[in-house]
């Protein structure tokens, strides 16, 4: 889902910026609070942003006989929500335009759009929307995963499509043609990222789950989670 | 081997096969560049979009060579992985010295800090 550097014109590069930067600042915010808050979170913030250091990192084979990499913002946005993400998959991305050559500056905005804010939402609304309807938990962190990666890859291809519409069949015909280099292809990528997520989510279950529970991401229900209540 | 373990061992298998079976089924075969990056199709798209558009700004900084892209690449994952297996590891240390305080019931010294 990385734009190229300068393969954005200045419009839309200095339009998807100023669509941007708002997330990001108030991302900043947010995240200031939550570690002003909640010192102990900052160890598990800094696991989220890993998780996407290491997904993004990784190119994996699709069915459509190209590759991709996953996004990993899930995780962080299902955990914190999405505003601490704008500014976690920002560092990423500025890692990647500044040292990689993956990515740009100039394509910074349009692409911190698609994967540290649209992303993050879209996976975030699906995650609480399984969650008001009481599925599992694992279920809802699944989906939750599988649609912050898939939603990243379709911001992409409409964010290309206006930029360069086809001189027959404009707009649509040129979002189709992104569509099947971007969307269909992180499909399975999208699934690996979300039973990735989905196991991370279990390892934290056995070693902070008294974290999730702050976070509001686990209940009280099981024995040994009473226990821990007893002694708060 | 546990049921937990059982579980998270199942699920690396699954996205393992997820990412070799395009490779096994041969899925890239007949392309000219199989299992090119989506990224550079998008480029190569752009080119027959507008065949006239010029990139107008390039990299500050281009790795030299795909090896040494591949290094930072590398790189990139294993800085993740490292503070992944750091915070895992800092919380399993801290259940066990919890355990071993003796504890019954033993709970993450965070938890009772709070308390």
């Amino acid at each position: 889902m990385h734009i190229a550097e300068g393969f954005l014109p200045p419009l839309h590069a200095v339009a998807w910026g100023a669509a941007s930067a708002p997330f990001v600042l108030h991302g900043v915010r947010a995240l200031t609070r939550e570690v002003k808050a909640n010192p102990e979170s900052t160890l598990l913030l800094g696991a989220a942003g890993a998780f996407t250091f290491v997904l993004s990192a990784l190119k994996i084979p699709s069915v459509t006989g190209s590759c991709s990499h996953p996004t990993g913002t899930g995780l962080g946005a299902i955990l914190f929500r999405p505003p601490v993400m704008a500014v976690l998959g920002t560092i990423t991305l500025l890692f990647q335009a500044l040292l990689l050559a993956h990515g740009g500056l100039t394509t910074l905005g349009a692409n911190v759009f698609s994967m540290a804010v649209a992303g993050p939402w879209a996976g975030y609304a699906v995650y609480r929307l399984l969650r008001g309807t009481r599925a599992p938990l694992m279920v809802a962190v699944f989906f939750g995963a599988f649609f912050a990666d898939l939603v990243t890859y379709c911001v992409t291809s409409v964010q290309l499509a206006l930029a360069f519409p086809d001189q027959a069949t404009g707009f649509t015909g040129s979002l189709v043609k992104f569509g099947e280099i971007f969307a269909l292809t992180q499909i399975p990528l999208a699934v690996s990222e979300g039973l990735l997520t989905v196991l991370v989510v279990r390892l934290l279950m056995q070693s902070s789950k008294s974290d999730l529970i702050r976070l509001g991401v686990a209940k009280l229900t099981s024995g040994k989670a009473n226990q821990e209540a007893t002694v708060r | 081997m546990s049921r937990n373990a059982k579980i998270n061992t199942l699920l690396l298998l699954l996205v393992a096969a997820l990412a070799v079976l395009p490779l096994a089924l041969g899925l890239g075969e007949g392309k000219e560049e199989p299992f090119t990056g989506a990224d550079a199709q998008a480029e190569t798209a752009i080119a027959e979009l507008k065949p006239d558009y010029e990139p107008w700004f390039s990299p500050l900084y281009e790795p030299p060579s795909g090896d040494i892209e591949s290094a930072l690449f590398a790189l990139q994952a294993a800085l993740g992985a490292g503070v992944l297996a750091y915070y895992f590891g800092i919380r399993k240390g801290r259940r066990q010295g919890a355990a071993a305080a003796g504890a019954p019931g033993a709970v993450a010294p965070d938890a009772s800090a709070q308390s």
